[in-house]
């Protein structure tokens, strides 16, 4: 196939280059900008070079060291979020209804939750886990469970973590369904003339149907969590002491609270390259496992 | 290996059925004897796939009873009973391959290993799979996989018939000659029943030994091929069978002779029991219904003249009614007037839709 080379073409996505410009590579230069200097009152800068890096990526420094707990601390959450919203959601998925009048009702009900502004989810469980009136805290404690996210660094992260599965499961359970979905009715009966058992159906048939969606719901589930700013900020607001300050928490202490703009700047870098990183770890096992079947094909 | 009975058997979709139409099958009675290779022939919607999900269980009946041999299976699950299915689009596990295909029915059954591996090269010879064995399932083509479909069912010693619906729907054409002769082959190697539901006629007509013909939710005839052609019970069967199906009339009938319109047709048989208010048809096929030039049999205009390959068929009009007739070779008509030569062995009379009989000339007299 011959195709036709046409410089006129460039003209019309020059749009789109300065729009992308001006949203995207402009703001993230001026990040690059800061990296590499130190900032004074006054608007004073002065060139730093790696220094801020070198800093950010020694644990043994101050800098270093804050940031690798927060980053420990971000992963585990991430980890953890995974490991229940993804199996969580598939089973949610699978106990969902295929048709009738329910159906449209669960959907309803399931993208309720994302429906909510984060911050009025952080607000939500800030009060529903409150102690002295939270319905959820005052329940708990009254069942003799000693129970206070803002003195406790577990009970703040369960806090936290029961907030993101109740506010995200919904988001796995929804892609999980329209993966299920669209499996025709002749493979379940092709199953059953088969003698399959309800596991044989779910590995055989379901799970390789559910693939691609799982995929995408790793990979929003795992960025989303991973940048989790607004729901901890507003219920424990990184605390108690440290233990829920996630590298986002850190980062915005950093850049506004102490104006520390090079090695804030720094770290939204290196953040950065990290979520770019993992996603990317994601993708290419994830779709190398098909590549895998191809070539045991071939 | 099993003789399939249906009895008194009938289904309807929607819970509590009262209404002859609210049943998606009427009532049928039927018997597939061991080994036979049946059609099950009709349009959509007619109630084929249900019929043949009710025989392998996937849907349970709202009456009557389904045996196989002397055994009630109606309540028997899917996997219980001995039996295969094939579906219209080719169901293969996408993880797999090929040979995991084969022995997964097995694997499900807890069969011993080195059974089930000389199970699967055996049924892999029969359907030519062996090449494609350690192939993953899932690029393969549509034929291919209809046939590991297939070769699930055939893997399990025990299946007595195995059911296709449909399942050339999505075949390419050149290659469903050949998957159809391979179906007819395995039917001969091995002694199972099969039971074929289709709408198409050609279909039917070369794959089975018995037809049976359904319409509306219900049988309306079941015979051999030739019986549906040379004798079908019903218009339906008349006009569904058949390219151009059979010509049917509306005519009244006067002892051994019908009535079209103005033209009096001389009947082989006559027909006494008719009542008034009945819908009264004759129905003969363009096979049997010859053009020949003016004056000679019943005045027709010719409309037009198709070639349909190996024969001509004019489609004329008689009194006003469209026909279709065979063009003989070497006849040669000049204008549109010609004549028609109805061969009375052929002519049918219908009921509101049913064939009569009739009773022969001369014979019971009163």
């Amino acid at each position: 196939m011959t195709k036709t080379v046409n410089n006129r073409a460039w003209f019309f996505v020059l749009p789109v280059f300065a729009l992308v410009a001006f949203s995207a590579v402009l703001p993230l230069m001026t990040v690059v900008n800061y990296s590499v200097q130190d900032t004074f009152g006054n608007n004073q800068f002065f060139w730093n070079g790696i220094g801020w890096f070198q800093e950010l990526l020694d644990p043994s420094t101050e800098l270093g060291g804050r940031f690798f707990d927060a980053l420990w601390r971000t992963l585990l959450f991430s980890a953890i979020i995974l490991m229940i919203e993804v199996p969580l959601g598939i089973a949610v998925a699978l106990a969902m209804p295929r048709e009738g009048w329910t159906v449209a009702l669960c959907l309803v009900l399931m993208a309720l939750p994302l429906l909510i502004p984060w911050n009025v989810v952080g607000t939500i469980w800030q009060v529903f886990a409150r102690g002295d009136i939270g319905l959820l805290g005052w329940t708990v404690n009254q069942l003799g469970i000693d129970y206070n996210y803002t003195n406790d660094p577990i009970d703040a992260w369960v806090t936290i973590i029961v907030m993101d599965v109740w506010h995200w499961t919904s988001l796995v359970a929804l892609l999980c369904y329209a993966g299920l979905k669209s499996i025709p009715d002749a493979y379940y009966q092709a199953a059953r003339i088969d003698g399959a058992s309800r596991w044989a159906i779910f590995r055989t048939i379901q799970l390789p149907k559910m693939r691609r969606v799982l995929l995408i719901a790793v990979l929003l589930r795992f960025m989303d969590s991973f940048m989790i700013y607004t729901e901890p900020f507003v219920i424990t607001g990184g605390g108690p002491g440290n233990a829920t300050t996630f590298l986002s928490i850190d980062l915005v202490k950093l850049a506004l609270g102490q104006f520390d703009l090079g090695k804030a700047a720094a770290m939204s870098l290196v953040y950065n390259l990290i979520i770019l990183a993992i996603c990317w770890v994601f993708y290419t096992v994830m779709t190398n496992v098909d590549a895998e079947r191809e070539r045991v094909e071939a | 290996m099993a003789r399939i009975t249906l009895d008194h058997l009938a289904h309807a979709y929607k819970t509590a059925p009262r209404a002859a139409d609210d049943y998606a099958l009427k009532e049928i009675n039927h018997v597939w004897n061991q080994g036979g290779a049946y059609a099950l022939l009709g349009p959509s919607g007619c109630g084929k796939t249900t019929l043949l999900n009710i025989i392998s269980g996937l849907v349970r009946p709202t009456r009557g009873r389904v045996l196989f041999n002397d055994l009630d299976v109606t309540d028997l699950p899917t996997e219980a009973r001995n039996i295969a299915q094939v579906f219209q689009f080719p169901v293969v596990y996408d993880t797999m391959t090929v040979r995991e295909n084969l022995a997964f029915p097995l694997k499900n059954r807890h069969v011993p290993r080195d059974r089930t591996a000389q199970r699967v090269e055996e049924i892999a010879r029969l359907l030519d799979l062996t090449r494609v064995l350690d192939r993953k399932a899932s690029n393969l083509t549509a034929d291919m996989k209809q046939k590991i479909s297939l070769g699930r069912g055939l893997v399990r010693p025990d299946v007595a018939a195995i059911l296709f619906d449909e399942p050339l729907t999505v075949i390419d054409p050149h290659l469903k000659w050949q998957l159809r002769s391979t179906l007819k082959e395995i039917h001969r190697t091995l002694d199972i029943t099969m039971i074929y539901v289709t709408h198409d006629q050609t279909e039917a007509l070369t794959f089975a030994d018995k037809v049976v013909v359904m319409h509306d939710g219900a049988v309306v005839q079941t015979g051999t091929p030739d019986e549906l052609f040379e004798r079908p019970a019903h218009t339906f069967v008349g006009h569904f069978i058949g390219s151009p199906g059979m010509n049917i009339l509306p005519c009244r009938v006067e002892g051994a002779t019908a009535f079209v319109g103005n033209e009096a047709i001389p009947l082989q048989r006559a027909y006494r029991g008719l009542s008034e208010g009945e819908r009264v048809e004759l129905g003969i096929r363009p096979e049997f219904v010859r053009l020949q030039p003016k004056g000679s049999g019943l005045p027709v205009q010719i409309r037009r003249v198709d070639d349909i390959g190996r024969a001509r068929v004019a489609r004329v009009e008689m009194s006003g009614r469209p026909l279709a007739a065979s063009v003989p070779e070497g006849i040669s008509i000049d204008g549109s007037e010609a004549a028609l030569a109805l061969d009375p062995r052929h002519i049918h009379i219908y009921a509101n839709g049913h064939l009569v009989s009739g009773e022969p000339i001369g014979g019971t007299r009163a």
